[in-house]
């Protein structure tokens, strides 16, 4: 038989051999019997020795080109068979990605705190600071220097937590903050700051009472400030907290420590001014006080009410949050049960 | 207390305006109105029955004849007193009776019924009680023609505004300062009521003397009147105060209360016989005694001003009067009080005394000369008029009040740089003509005299701009924003530094807490690791919010309770809050508490269940991000409160600055809780972040385990492992604690894993096992402790 037959011949069984094989181990074993040191590849050239040069030339050529051939025919079908096996193998591997994750533990903030730093954020773009002041304070601060003499009859409103005569009390309100503001910026420089803290007053706690509560109150000290000048404050602070579609609203009313006083209402979030229980039918929800500073304020912060102008404002947190998130009960904020404080570990929609 | 606005009718002409849109305008102007009650039931009329037949299947019902007017109609009645001749009041098809009933034709026990005839009560108008159920239907005046609106012509056709005022225009509950509210939204003006009246010629002078010896009695007017006649009162009267929520006594006590409501200047009345000759007011002795007119016993105090006969006290002034001088059915001669007491001491009294009247409620807020004198003048026309009193000619003044005018100037530009308004001489002339202020005006600068009724109006540009702004309405506010460039706004003090660590521990996985600052004393006698002085509060109103606490430990035992009461078993919490303590020192507090595990138990089995060193990692944590590491420790010690042999200070540059540790089990069951002063923490300096390059040479990792006894701490075997190991041992870890059979029953294992290293060279074997070497001699020369399996 010429070797060209013979290699046709061998061939034609190893692709019949590689047809049947089903594993890349077959196709392994298969290539060490053709390609192998006693492979029929190599036993082609057997006995060269007895061949004639031309011969010889002729059977090694075949034979190198059958190596070849052979060879990439079985690489190819051995990495097929690997491919496969893999795959096999990865597949059995297969989990079920419904099964519960690993739970990325992570804690939640205050519901106050997070409405306090929202709060925050957006008025120190605004430019101003955040400070903060005693709990324990003194009478005067509280008070006195804020336009509320003793026997003042709006004390009756803020009925105050005294803790030694009538000089040391638990604040009623964040707003002693501003007078020391005032009192210990001695260049007499403009002011923007805010004080948000915590606040005292003898109420007993129910749904919508409670003797600790938060403020967050504003001051703002500069020349040529109007009332104007609080309206769009107030403007950007009710949409940033309750929506771009929010309409605000100036009511007259009353605080000791500016003059004049308004009420800051926001259109009904719920009914959008329609009328409806959450804003009592009226489409308005009060949501602070505010006003421009009074002079006496101005005078005892040594601000001299000639030059000087400013506003005021003041937020509960308890009731904007509240109203925000739609709690009924402002005690919840103190009982933190954690499957309510859980949720807002969450970034506020913008 | 609600304002009647058929009476403020008396006062401000304002037609047939919608009462609902003047209570909007007066609310817009800041006098809050908070419900508008109309009393008004259309569908009712006057009519007369002309005939009364017994209905022929009832032994009660009656089948009358009604003519209101123009028709007559058949109606079925069932009260007694119904008869032919009475005029009554009908309730036709359709009215609606309260609560929610809606007459309509009927056929009452086979009868045609056209509508109803109403008793007083039935309609709302008056309470119902036995006695007038048992007096039927309402027989009305039989001069009033019938065919009329009833609710009109009996004067039933009222509307209430309910107020909620501020604290400074509480002069509003009163009729005539409101009214003034009502003619400025509305443009129109106010006529006061008449004071009119003909005197006799006697003068009180003669038989009456008064005398006032303090100066908390600024005010004292004193008139008699003779001869008056007790009676009822007439209608409108009666009315108007029980809108007001008063109840009708007789003529004249009615007249006194209808001149407060007026005016909201209280008025008391002497009986003149029993009185005797002598008015003299003066602060009160102490322990001096007065039966008031609620028949109580009281014993006064030197801070309450009373008047007094000449010798003992016949009222306490601007509170109530005494059960010894008051006005009954035989009453014949009054001496008129119109006065004006000092509203701090009259608010004292009455709180001490618990005697919170309409009156006291008066005198607190502050009253005026000029309404006292009014009241006073309207009080003698209404006995004069209403209980035939005949007034004695003059009266007499006790008068120390201020009657400086209260006057201001501005220019129409400082009140628009208040408001941010473009308001112009029109519109301020409108609000200032409104508000009844007399002023005078020359090229934008005006002169503005505020009227003595109000003092809640001080004169200063603000005021004046605060009156003008809430009349011409503040929805003309264009908003706007100060236009100073302003710098960004931070941060100051401790803030910043606190939110860092806050955020810090929220993202260990802890939650964030606020409790109350007030604690009852037997939480404030737990955890007093580091006790100072509490601070309580005078007067607590309940025992269990008390003192302001020092630690927040107990209240985040409450929240570990409460959470466990709710099934919520994996409690870690953290809680930022300001202590005090010795009168007004301050400290910020960080606590934690940990429960359970940290994260939830999975069906892999990976949770961290939480015990010491789980809250150890984490505060160790918090000392690594403020860039304290080396410089805290952790000092076994026992704390009240705590578990005996779990609980610790921490140190931080050998200063105690906190306790961890385990709760005791008699106050928690596995709580672990750590508390730390931040002040002490934000107060250490620490050096800025460093760039550190790192070590191109091999480290080299060796173990060993040292047994030792169990009171030898790990801190003590470490501190003498890094002393030995140089800088060229670069970690230790521990990687294993072991207690057991193969150790000593006193003993332990503790086993460390080393790594060394050097920045400038691979290290050798050689150079490496002499210090290991050194490390185990130096431990074991130094400690009770022994290289394990050497």
């Amino acid at each position: 038989m010429k070797v060209i037959e013979k290699v046709n011949q061998m061939r034609e069984e190893l692709e019949k051999e590689l047809a049947s094989a089903t594993s890349s181990k077959e196709v392994s074993e298969i290539r060490v019997k053709y390609l192998g040191k006693k492979g029929l590849v190599t036993e082609l050239t057997a006995n060269m020795k007895e061949l004639s040069p031309e011969e010889k030339r002729e059977v090694g050529s075949l034979s190198n080109q059958a190596k070849e051939e052979f060879s990439k025919k079985m690489e190819e079908e051995e990495k097929r068979w690997k491919e496969k096996e893999l795959y096999q193998k990865l597949t059995s591997e297969k989990i079920d990605v419904t099964l519960p994750a690993f739970e990325m533990v992570q804690g939640s903030p205050h519901i106050l705190e997070k409405l306090t730093e929202e709060l925050e954020e957006l008025l120190m773009s605004m430019g101003y600071d955040v400070v903060e002041g005693p709990e324990v304070e003194k009478d005067l601060y509280n008070f006195e220097l804020l336009n509320l003499p003793k026997g003042h009859p709006a004390r009756d409103a803020q009925d105050t937590f005294y803790t030694k005569g009538e000089e040391l009390l638990l604040r009623s309100q964040t707003s002693p903050v501003q007078i020391r503001t005032m009192l210990q910026n001695e260049e007499k420089t403009p002011i923007r700051m805010i004080c948000p803290g915590k606040t005292y007053r003898r109420d007993d706690d129910d749904a919508t009472h409670s003797h600790q509560f938060t403020q967050m109150e504003g001051l703002l000290i500069d020349k040529n400030i109007s009332l104007a000048d609080l309206k769009g404050t107030f403007d950007i602070i009710a949409k940033k907290l309750f929506g771009s579609a929010r309409q605000t609203r100036f009511r007259p009313s009353f605080y000791p420590f500016t003059e004049p006083s308004v009420e800051l209402d926001i259109s009904c979030f719920n009914c959008d001014g329609k009328g409806c229980p959450i804003c009592k039918g009226t489409g308005w929800i009060t949501v602070g006080g505010a006003g421009m500073v009074h002079y006496k304020v101005l005078e005892n912060g040594g601000y001299d009410p000639k030059e000087w102008t400013g506003f005021a404002f003041g937020f509960g947190m308890e009731r904007l949050a509240m109203l925000k998130y739609n709690v009924t009960d402002v005690r919840t904020f103190y009982t933190n049960d954690l499957r309510v404080v859980k949720p807002f570990d969450r970034k506020e929609v913008e | 207390m609600a304002i009647s606005m058929n009476w403020i009718k008396d006062y401000v002409d304002y037609g047939d305006a919608d009462l609902k849109d003047v209570a909007n305008r007066v609310t817009k102007a800041g006098i809050n109105v908070e419900k508008v009650e109309s009393h008004y039931i259309p569908h009712l009329v006057i009519g007369e029955v002309v005939e009364c037949t017994p209905h022929p299947d009832s032994d009660h019902l009656h089948v009358c004849q009604v003519s209101i007017g123009q028709e007559t109609l058949q109606i079925v009645c069932g009260a007694s007193n119904v008869r032919v001749g009475i005029k009554v009041i009908v309730a036709l098809p359709g009215a609606l009776l309260p609560p929610d009933v809606v007459i309509q034709k009927s056929t009452i026990r086979g009868v045609e019924s056209n509508g109803m005839l109403c008793a007083l009560y039935e309609l709302g108008f008056a309470e119902k009680t036995k006695e007038a159920y048992d007096r039927g239907i309402e027989e009305v005046d039989a001069s009033i023609p019938v065919g009329l609106d009833a609710c009109r012509a009996l004067g039933y056709d009222d509307t209430l505004f309910e107020l909620d005022l501020n604290p400074n225009r509480s002069d509003c509950n009163n009729h005539i300062p409101f009214s003034y509210e009502v003619a400025a939204v509305l443009g129109k003006k106010v006529t006061l009521p008449s004071t009119e009246t003909h005197p006799i010629k006697d003068s009180v002078k003669d038989s009456l003397q008064v005398k006032v010896e303090t100066s908390n009695c600024s005010m004292y007017l004193a008139r008699m009147v003779k001869d008056i006649v007790i009676g009822p009162s007439p209608d409108f009267i009666k009315h108007r105060l029980e809108a007001s929520g008063m109840r009708s006594i007789n003529n004249v006590v009615d007249i006194s209360n209808y001149v407060m409501l007026e005016y909201g200047q209280p008025l008391h009345f002497f009986d003149a016989d029993k009185l005797g000759g002598t008015i003299l007011v003066r602060m009160a002795k102490d322990q001096e005694e007065i039966t008031t007119l609620d028949g109580k016993a009281r014993v006064l105090r030197e801070e309450d001003i009373v008047i007094t006969d000449g010798e003992k006290p016949v009222c306490i002034a601007g509170v109530m009067g005494g059960a010894n001088s008051g006005i009954d059915e035989n009453t014949k001669t009054i001496v008129i009080e119109s006065a004006i007491f000092d509203p701090y001491h009259v608010r004292y009294t009455s709180i001490h005394h618990e005697l919170r009247s309409e009156a006291s409620l008066r005198y607190e807020k502050g009253l005026t000369f000029e309404y006292c004198q009014y009241a006073m003048e309207r009080a003698c026309h209404l006995l004069e008029k209403y209980a035939s009193g005949k007034v004695l000619s003059d009266c007499i003044v006790h008068d120390k009040t201020d009657k400086t005018k209260k006057q201001v100037s501005f220019t129409l530009e400082e009140i628009n740089q208040i408001l941010g308004m473009e308001l112009t001489v029109e519109d301020v002339n409108r609000s200032l003509d409104g508000l009844g202020f007399v002023y005078q005006v020359a090229k934008d600068v005006y002169q503005v005299e505020i009227p003595t009724r109000r003092t809640d109006v001080a004169p200063n540009k603000a005021d004046l701009a605060e009156e003008i702004g809430r009349l011409y309405g503040y929805d003309h506010i264009e908003a706007t924003l100060p236009t100073t460039v302003s710098k960004p706004g931070r941060y100051i003090g401790d803030v910043s530094y606190r939110k860092a660590v806050s955020r810090r521990l929220r993202s260990l996985g802890l939650n964030e807490v606020r409790t109350y600052t007030l604690i009852s004393e037997e939480e404030d006698a737990t955890f007093q690791y580091a006790r100072q002085d509490a601070i309580s509060l005078l007067r607590p109103m309940s025992s269990d919010k008390k003192v302001i606490r020092q630690t927040l430990l107990p209240s985040l035992l409450k929240v570990l309770d409460y959470n466990l009461a709710r099934h919520v078993k994996d409690v870690c919490i953290y809680e930022m809050a300001n202590v005090y303590f010795n009168e007004q020192e301050e400290d910020t507090k960080l606590a934690i508490l940990m429960h359970g595990s940290l994260d939830p138990v999975t069906w892999q089995n990976k949770n961290r269940k939480v015990d010491f060193y789980l809250l150890k990692g984490i505060i160790e944590n918090i000392f690594h991000y403020l860039g304290l590491q080396n410089r805290y420790s952790f000092a076994s010690c026992e704390i009240p409160d705590f578990h005996p042999g779990i609980a610790a200070n921490i140190l931080l540059d050998r200063q105690v600055v906190g306790v961890i540790g385990k709760v005791h089990p008699n106050l928690a069951k596995d709580a672990y809780v750590l508390e730390i002063s931040l002040k002490k923490l934000i107060s250490s300096k620490v050096k800025p972040i460093k760039f550190k390059e790192v070590s191109k040479y091999p480290s080299v990792k060796k173990d060993l385990a040292f047994v030792t006894s169990k009171e030898v701490s790990s801190q003590t075997i470490q501190d003498e492992i890094k002393k030995a190991g140089g800088r060229l041992l670069t970690d230790i870890q521990v990687f294993d604690v072991y207690e057991g059979e193969h150790v000593g029953k006193e003993e332990k294992s503790i086993a460390y894993s080393l790594t060394f290293q050097d920045a400038t060279k691979t290290l050798t074997d050689e150079e490496v096992m002499n210090i290991f070497h050194h490390i185990i001699e130096r431990v074991e020369d130094r400690l009770p402790a022994k290289v394990r399996d050497k």
